[in-house]
Order: C-alpha cells, then sequence, then structure tokens
C-alpha cells in the first residue's frame, strides 16, 4: 500500500498558502540583482565566497614563498606575514567555507530538495546576502586601509591583538575585521534562521524529517549549530571592539607595552579565549556537517546503493552537533587550566569519535559492494573520506593534554587543521560544484579538465600537507616568519619547505583552471538534460532544468519515499525519484526513513 | 509491510497529547511544529539565539567582575537618586523595571485584542506599550547621564574597578537597544492594525507578503523576551 500523504490539519497551516504568498519579480533588477529567489541568492552567496577564496589562497601563496624561500621576497616581511596567515585563516573559515556550505549550498538546495518553492522569507534572504556582501567589503578594505590588515592570527587573541606590537593593533586593521565579523553574523542571523524554520516548517507533502536527505540535514544541523555559537563570537567582539575603541579592559590585565606600563587592569584574556572556542570548535562542525550531509548524498548516487544506516547518519549528526559545544577547550590546554577541566575536555573530546567513525564505517558499507561510479563527485567523495579520516585520526593525538602540549604551535597543528577542516571540506565542496552544476546551469562541467583538477588537487594537498606532519614533530613552531638557522632545523627540514611551496604554487595554479571550467561550460558544456546522474532526490526531478522561480512549475511535488531508493530489486529503473509513488523500498521501514 | 508501517504511523491523530503528540509532531510531514506559523517559528528561534547573546554578555560580565584586581563599587549606592533629601537606593531602577513590566502586561492585552480583531483597541494598546517602552529608554538615558556627569566612563569611574562602567554602558546599552527597536516595529505594527492593513491583506511594502494579526503576537513574543531579559539584567547587575 502507498504511502498516503497527510491532510491538512485543523486550522489551515501557512505552507498552504505558500503559491499565494510568492513573491514575482517584475524587472531585471529585482530578478537578478536584488533578488529574493534562493536560487539567485545562492549563486550570488557562492560567487561572493569563490572570490574571497582566490584571494585567500593567493595569501597563502605568498606565506608558502616566505616560507619556502625565506628572505626572497623582501616585501613580506613579518609584519605582512602575519597579516597574511590571519586574513588567510579568517576569510578561509568564515567567509569561504561558512558562506559557501550555508549560503551557498544551503539557499541553492534547501528549498528544491525539500519541495518548497522558496525559503519562508525570501526578502529577509536578501538581505542575508547583502549584509554579507557588506562584510567581505569591510574586510577586504582592511588591505587599504592605514596600517593594513590585522595580524593578530586568526584567533584574534587579545591583549596583542590589540597592541601596536602587532599589525592592525593600533590602526584600522583591528577595528575593520571585528566589525566585518559582526556585520557577518548579522547578516548570517538572518540566513540561518531561514534555513532552519524552511526545514522545519515549509516542507513538500510527505516529506517527513527522516526522509530528508542527508545533505538537508547536515546543513540544517549546522545552520542551527551557527545560530547558538556565533553569539559567543559576536560579544567577543562587541567587546574587543570597546577595548579597542574606549580604551576599556575586559581583555587587558596589568600591561607593559613597549617599556610603558599601560593604564589598564584587571581584564582576562582567558575570557576571550573562551568566547572565541566556544564559537570556534562548534565553527569546526558548522564547515564539516554539511560537508558530511553532501558526501553521503555523492557516495549513495554514485555508488547506486542506498545509504547505510540512515537513521543512525541522522542521529550521529545529531550527536556531533550538540556534543561539539562541550569540548572547546581542547584549544586552550596551552593557556593552562584546571587538570580536571583539561580531563574532562579531553573526554568529551575524544567521545566525539564514536558518532565520527559510525558517519565513515556507515558511508564505507554503502560503496561497500556498490555499483561505484567513478564520475568526478565520486573522486571528489572518496577523497573526503580519506582525507576526514586523516585530519581525524590526529585529532585523536592532539585531543590527548600530555600529547597537545608538545605538539601545540607546531606545524603539526597546521597539518591536523588543514587536513580535516581545510582540504576535507573544499573537496566536498568541489564534489558537489561538479555534481550540481548541471542542475544549476543544465550543462555539464568538461571531464577532463575536472579530472586534472582532481588529481592534481588531491595528490596535491597530500604533498602539501603531509610533510608537515613532520615539521611539526621535529618541532618547527607555526606561525613563524622565518624559522632561521636553529640547532633543531636539520637542512633537509628547508629542502622539504621548498617542496612544499612549490607544490603549493602548482596546486593553487590548477584552481584556477577549475574556475576557467565553471566559466566555459557556461556556454560550451555538453547538455546535460534534467537529471544527468539519475538521482533520487526532489531537486532533480524539477520540471524544467535550471529550476524557474517557484521551482515546481504548477504543482509542488508530492513524495512517496526516502531519498535513497537505488537500485530497488523489481524497479524498472535503478532508481526510483522520492515523488514517484508505488513499488516497496528496498530497505524495510525507509519508506518512512 | 513496509507501508503498512509507514501509514500507521500517520493514523496517529493530532488529539494524542504529550510526549507521543511531539513525536509525532516530528515525524510529520511538512511541518515539525504543527500549525506554528512560520513568522512565529522564526521570532522563537531568534530569541533562542538572542539568549545565547545575553548569556554571553552576563556570564562575561561575572568573568570581568571575577577577574579584576579592583573592588566592585557599590550598586546599591550608585544606582541611588536623593529624593526629597532622602537617598533612595535603586529607585530609579525599580521604577525602570516596573515600567518594563507593565508593557508586558499591555502587550498580551494587546494580543488578546488583535485575534478578536478588535483594531481600535489593539492599536491603543500596542501604543501604550511603545510609550511605556520609551519612557524605560528615556530613564535609562536619565541614569546614563547621571552616570557620566558624576564621571563614570567606559574605561574609568571615580568608585572602583573599570570594568564596572565597561559593562554596565555596554549591556544596558545593548539591551537598550533592543527596547528601542521593539518600539519601532510596535509603532510600525500599530499602525498596520489601526490603518485595517490585516483586515484587508495589504501587503507589505518591503516584503509584499500579507499581514496577519499574528504579527502582533509575534511582535509581543519579542517583547516579553527583552523584558525578562531585562530581569536578569537587574538580578545580576544591579542587585548582586
Ligand atoms: C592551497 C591551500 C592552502 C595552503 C597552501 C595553505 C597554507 C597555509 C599556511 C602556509 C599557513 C600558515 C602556517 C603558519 O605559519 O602557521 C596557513 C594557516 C591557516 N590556514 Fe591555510 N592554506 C591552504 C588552505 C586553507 C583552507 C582551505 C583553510 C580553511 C579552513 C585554511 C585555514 C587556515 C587557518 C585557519 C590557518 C591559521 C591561521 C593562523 O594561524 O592564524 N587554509 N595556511
Ligand atoms: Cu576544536
Amino acid at each position: 500500500m502507498v504511502d498516503v500523504p497527510l491532510g491538512p490539519a485543523g486550522a489551515v497551516a501557512p505552507s498552504d498558502l505558500d503559491d499565494v504568498e510568492l513573491y514575482h519579480p517584475h524587472s531585471w533588477v529585482t530578478k537578478y540583482v536584488f533578488s529574493q529567489d534562493a536560487k539567485v541568492i545562492a549563486i550570488q552567496y557562492a560567487f561572493v565566497a569563490l572570490s574571497v577564496g582566490l584571494i585567500a589562497l593567493v595569501l597563502s601563496w605568498l606565506m608558502r614563498l616566505q616560507l619556502g624561500f625565506p628572505g626572497v621576497f623582501a616585501f613580506i616581511d613579518a609584519s605582512a606575514y602575519y597579516q597574511f596567515i590571519t586574513m588567510h585563516g579568517m576569510m578561509m573559515v568564515v567567509y569561504v567555507l561558512t558562506a559557501l556550505f550555508l549560503g551557498g549550498f544551503g539557499n541553492y538546495l534547501i528549498p528544491l530538495m525539500i519541495g518548497a518553492r522558496d525559503m519562508v522569507f525570501p526578502y529577509v534572504n536578501m538581505l542575508s546576502f547583502w549584509v554579507y556582501f557588506l562584510a567581505v567589503l569591510v574586510l577586504v578594505a582592511s588591505f587599504f586601509a592605514p596600517g593594513g590588515p590585522t595580524g593578530a592570527g586568526w584567533t584574534l587573541y587579545p591583549p596583542q591583538a590589540i597592541l601596536s606590537g602587532t599589525p592592525g593593533g593600533q590602526d584600522w586593521g583591528i577595528i575593520l575585521m571585528l566589525s566585518s565579523l559582526i556585520i557577518f553574523i548579522i547578516g548570517f542571523t538572518m540566513g540561518g534562521l531561514n534555513y532552519v524554520v524552511t526545514v522545519l516548517q515549509a516542507r513538500a507533502r510527505g516529506m517527513t524529517l527522516m526522509r530528508m536527505p542527508l545533505t538537508v540535514w547536515g546543513i540544517f544541523t549546522a545552520s542551527f549549530m551557527a545560530l547558538l555559537a556565533f553569539p559567543a563570537l559576536f560579544v567577543g567582539a562587541v567587546m574587543m571592539l570597546f577595548d579597542r575603541i574606549f580604551g576599556t579592559s575586559f581583555f587587558v590585565p596589568a600591561i607593559v607595552e613597549m617599556g610603558q606600563p599601560l593604564d589598564r587592569n584587571g581584564g582576562s584574556p582567558l575570557l576571550f579565549q573562551h568566547l572565541f572556542w566556544f564559537f570556534g570548535h562548534p565553527e569546526v562542525y558548522i564547515v564539516a556537517l554539511p560537508a558530511f550531509g553532501i558526501v553521503s548524498d555523492l557516495i549513495s548516487t554514485h555508488a547506486r546503493r542506498n545509504i547505510f544506516g540512515y537513521r543512525m547518519m541522522v542521529w550521529a549528526l545529531l550527536a556531533i552537533g550538540a556534543l561539539s559545544f562541550v569540548v572547546w577547550a581542547h584549544h586552550m590546554y596551552v593557556s593552562g587550566m584546571n587538570p580536571y577541566f583539561g580531563f574532562f575536555f579531553a573526554t568529551t573530546t575524544l567521545i566525539i569519535a564514536v558518532p565520527t567513525a559510525i558517519k565513515v564505517y556507515n558511508w564505507i558499507l554503502t560503496l561497500w559492494r556498490g555499483n561505484i561510479h567513478l564520475t568526478l563527485p565520486m573522486l571528489f567523495a572518496l577523497a573526503f573520506i580519506v582525507t576526514f579520516v586523516n585530519g581525524g585520526l590526529t585529532g585523536l593525538f592532539l585531543g590527548n593534554v600530555v600529547v597537545d602540549v608538545p605538539l601545540s604551535d607546531t606545524m603539526f597543528v597546521v597539518a591536523h587543521f588543514h587536513m580535516v577542516m581545510g582540504v576535507a571540506p573544499i573537496l566536498v565542496i568541489f564534489g558537489a560544484i561538479y555534481h550540481w552544476y548541471p542542475k544549476v546551469t543544465g550543462r555539464m562541467l568538461n571531464e577532463t579538465l575536472g579530472r586534472i583538477h582532481f588529481w592534481v588537487t588531491f595528490l596535491g594537498a597530500y604533498a602539501i600537507f603531509f610533510p608537515m606532519h613532520y615539521l611539526g614533530l621535529m618541532g618547527i613552531p607555526r606561525r613563524y616568519h622565518d624559522i632561521g638557522d636553529m640547532a633543531f632545523v636539520p637542512p633537509s627540514a628547508h629542502t622539504l619547505n621548498a617542496f612544499i611551496t612549490i607544490v603549493a604554487l602548482v596546486v593553487g595554479a590548477t584552481q584556477l583552471l577549475f574556475v576557467f571550467n565553471l566559466f566555459w561550460s557556461l556556454r560550451h558544456g555538453r547538455l546535460a538534460g534534467g537529471n544527468p546522474w539519475h538521482a533520487t532526490t526532489l531537486e532533480w526531478q524539477t520540471p524544467e532544468t535550471p529550476p524557474p522561480h517557484g521551482n515546481w512549475g504548477k504543482t509542488v511535488p508530492t513524495v512517496y519515499r526516502w531519498a535513497y531508493d537505488y537500485s530497488v530489486p523489481g524497479a524498472d529503473q535503478d532508481f526510483l525519484p522520492q515523488n514517484q509513488p508505488g513499488i516497496t523500498s528496498v530497505v524495510p521501514g525507509a519508506s518512512h526513513g | 509491510m513496509a507501508e503498512q508501517a509507514a501509514t500507521d504511523l500517520r493514523v496517529i491523530d493530532a488529539e494524542t497529547s504529550g510526549l507521543r503528540s511531539i513525536a509525532s509532531d516530528f515525524s510529520s510531514d511538512r511541518q515539525a511544529f504543527r500549525n506554528v506559523s512560520w513568522g512565529k517559528a522564526m521570532m522563537w528561534i531568534f530569541l533562542l539565539s538572542d539568549t545565547f547573546v545575553f548569556s554571553c554578555f552576563l556570564i562575561s560580565y561575572m568573568t570581568a567582575r571575577m577577574s579584576t584586581t579592583v573592588p566592585w563599587p557599590n550598586t546599591s549606592e550608585v544606582f541611588a537618586l536623593t529624593i526629597g533629601g532622602t537617598s533612595l537606593p535603586l529607585i530609579l531602577i525599580a521604577i525602570m523595571t516596573f515600567v518594563l513590566i507593565s508593557s508586558s502586561g499591555t502587550m498580551a492585552m494587546a494580543v488578546n485584542f488583535g485575534y478578536r480583531r478588535d483594531r481600535k483597541r489593539t492599536a491603543i494598546l500596542m501604543l501604550a506599550t511603545a510609550l511605556l517602552g520609551a519612557t524605560f529608554v528615556g530613564m535609562q538615558a536619565f541614569e546614563w547621564t547621571k552616570l557620566i556627569h558624576e564621571g563614570v566612563r567606559p574605561w574609568t569611574n571615580p568608585w572602583g574597578a573599570a570594568q564596572f562602567g565597561s559593562s554596565f554602558f555596554m549591556i544596558t546599552g545593548f539591551h537598550g537597544t533592543h527596547v528601542t527597536f521593539g518600539v519601532i516595529f510596535l509603532l510600525v505594527i500599530a499602525r498596520k492594525v489601526w490603518r485595517g492593513d490585516f483586515d484587508h491583506e495589504r501587503r507589505g511594502f518591503f516584503t509584499s507578503r500579507k499581514g496577519r494579526y499574528e504579527s502582533v503576537e509575534i511582535m509581543g513574543l519579542y517583547w516579553h523576551f527583552v523584558d525578562l531579559v531585562w530581569v536578569f539584567i537587574f538580578a545580576f547587575f544591579y542587585l548582586w
């Protein structure tokens, strides 16, 4: 018997009004510039985020040039190096990854995947993008401000962040950085509320929570977490702005600056660290959970196999999301804390490994005896799993207090976090772009360019970051402009550094190839049709590709099954779209998740 | 067989109560919170996020108060007013608190009349709420002026730890901003009610969506939240 969707319960639910409520743009400007359509907003978000990504990439080249060939490039002095490092880190984490996953993929995929016509509050959604854009402008403006951008490190630890020894500390740099973050958070809140409420309250008929694709689950959980984590950064930024502009001492203890005792005392630098990492750790998962979700869908689709342990996957996402709020002080082991706290935070940190491992096992079991197509999205998804496991394993080292203390602030940490939250999510972003580009544009990305892009990026990322583990174990410190000729640094370390730099330049150049592909395929790509991957989820079932304003034409789809009906025995195709009635699902009970 | 289970799940009717009804809401399609409109859901989640903001502010203030090496000024003296020769501790704050709590009352009444489509009373009660809110902000401005005259600055004050002034201006300022925004939105919505926008389904200027009387209730949620936050600020900053 087919699953019959629920009738309206009592009062008219607001989702019944959505056709009436849909806003129809009339001019070119309201269609493409100040657009309220989530799909257009998504592309705007993605475009700006990728542009910021290119800036951050160039900054990483400059840093690598200095590390690989110290002293050759005179303009990269110590101050410039710190400014590059800070802007690179902050841009990548907040303005690229967060904005791309939530603002970009969230906006595009949530309404389409759950069968809605748009986000619940399109106007607020539009504001969200423009506020984000403003935040980016303010951030980039600091490159041109007197004194240049802040060089405080992406963690912005006070008191150094606001003192004169740090680039931008007594100039505009830190003010612009903090203002930009505050603006970003305001903009994100507008978007995040939309994503969360749309998922909760605006799904299609038959789309229960436990039938949603894991992509939606990942983005939903991450958005919700962001709404609870960003407040801490917001407060920290406001307080540091006070310290910098009004001369308050929230974060400044009694201190001597350049030989002069400052007229300040009683502040707590540790307080900022707590606020920062209460945001900062969940932030790692705000970036990771959408990646987890997307990767699950890529694997299932391109291995033509239903996802293994769907329910477990959902609960693991939620568990990781919840746990990530109680581990933040593992970033502060070297700041000093009560040993019992260290014990507590080490324990919670290691507990997160359990739901995370469950996810990895389930991905592997999904692949197990699947009909694996090594398409570009699948290649990137596989690369993600390997890289994430890799970064996760070094995370187990760093989560333990006694192991972390000697490794903290070395290149080992740089290697770890680049693997786990740099390379891994970026691989997913690439995979996702190769996967959904046909839906967005109607054309496939060029396959040959894509394969070059994949292999160089994947192997290159390992060539860059793998050796950094060894550098770290050797004791090479992180955030050093020039390690110089210390007794403990063998000459081979310098050779290794030069090697890493050359690879980094090559990998960087390959990203330009990818950007070229994005534009070239717009006109010259192979026509994709509506559902090139034979995928089950709703976004591939739209009547037109690219989906027009309102997504679904006359009628919103009705959902009859979960998102993973691949290779169902007895079906005439190897996939059953979510909106197709009839035929039982593969997994008992799967039809309702 | 599998499908049987699926339909059974759906049969659970809306009447079941308690945990079961929560479970059935969450396993239903379309909406996790049945009959909660988008706007209301959004406001609730926003308020949750804002709770985190205020919690962080308050916890930070407490940390600052504990970490500073200089004694904290005595709030009941600092916030005392001399009226008719006697010094009354916290008198202004007490009045402010009273005003704000009363405004929650008028707000609640406005919501009630809104759902009865009683345009006039709703609008008047909302205006009264806005007026009380504005009074609150006015008294806060008076308090700020008084303290500034006495030499309190964000970075210093005559009585003790510098963090006192910093926290004071930051927290009351942030809360005052919330009240001010609340007053502005109260006025906007009161005007809509008065004009009958919600009866004629007139479309919003920015969003071009039809308004509903529910806006009054959503406004009310925000307003009660701001009042509630004030109670915590009152307890932790002024009374402690
Ligand atoms: C081509 C790719 C990349 C290269 C070559 C690269 C290179 C670097 C280098 C050389 C540093 C400074 C290390 C030090 O001296 O301490 C750094 C720091 C950092 N990178 Fe990357 N990076 C890349 C991609 C990313 C991505 C995708 C992210 C996103 C999470 C990221 C996040 C960070 C962060 C958070 C820091 C720390 C900044 C700080 O210490 O304040 N990077 N990166
Ligand atoms: Cu962490």
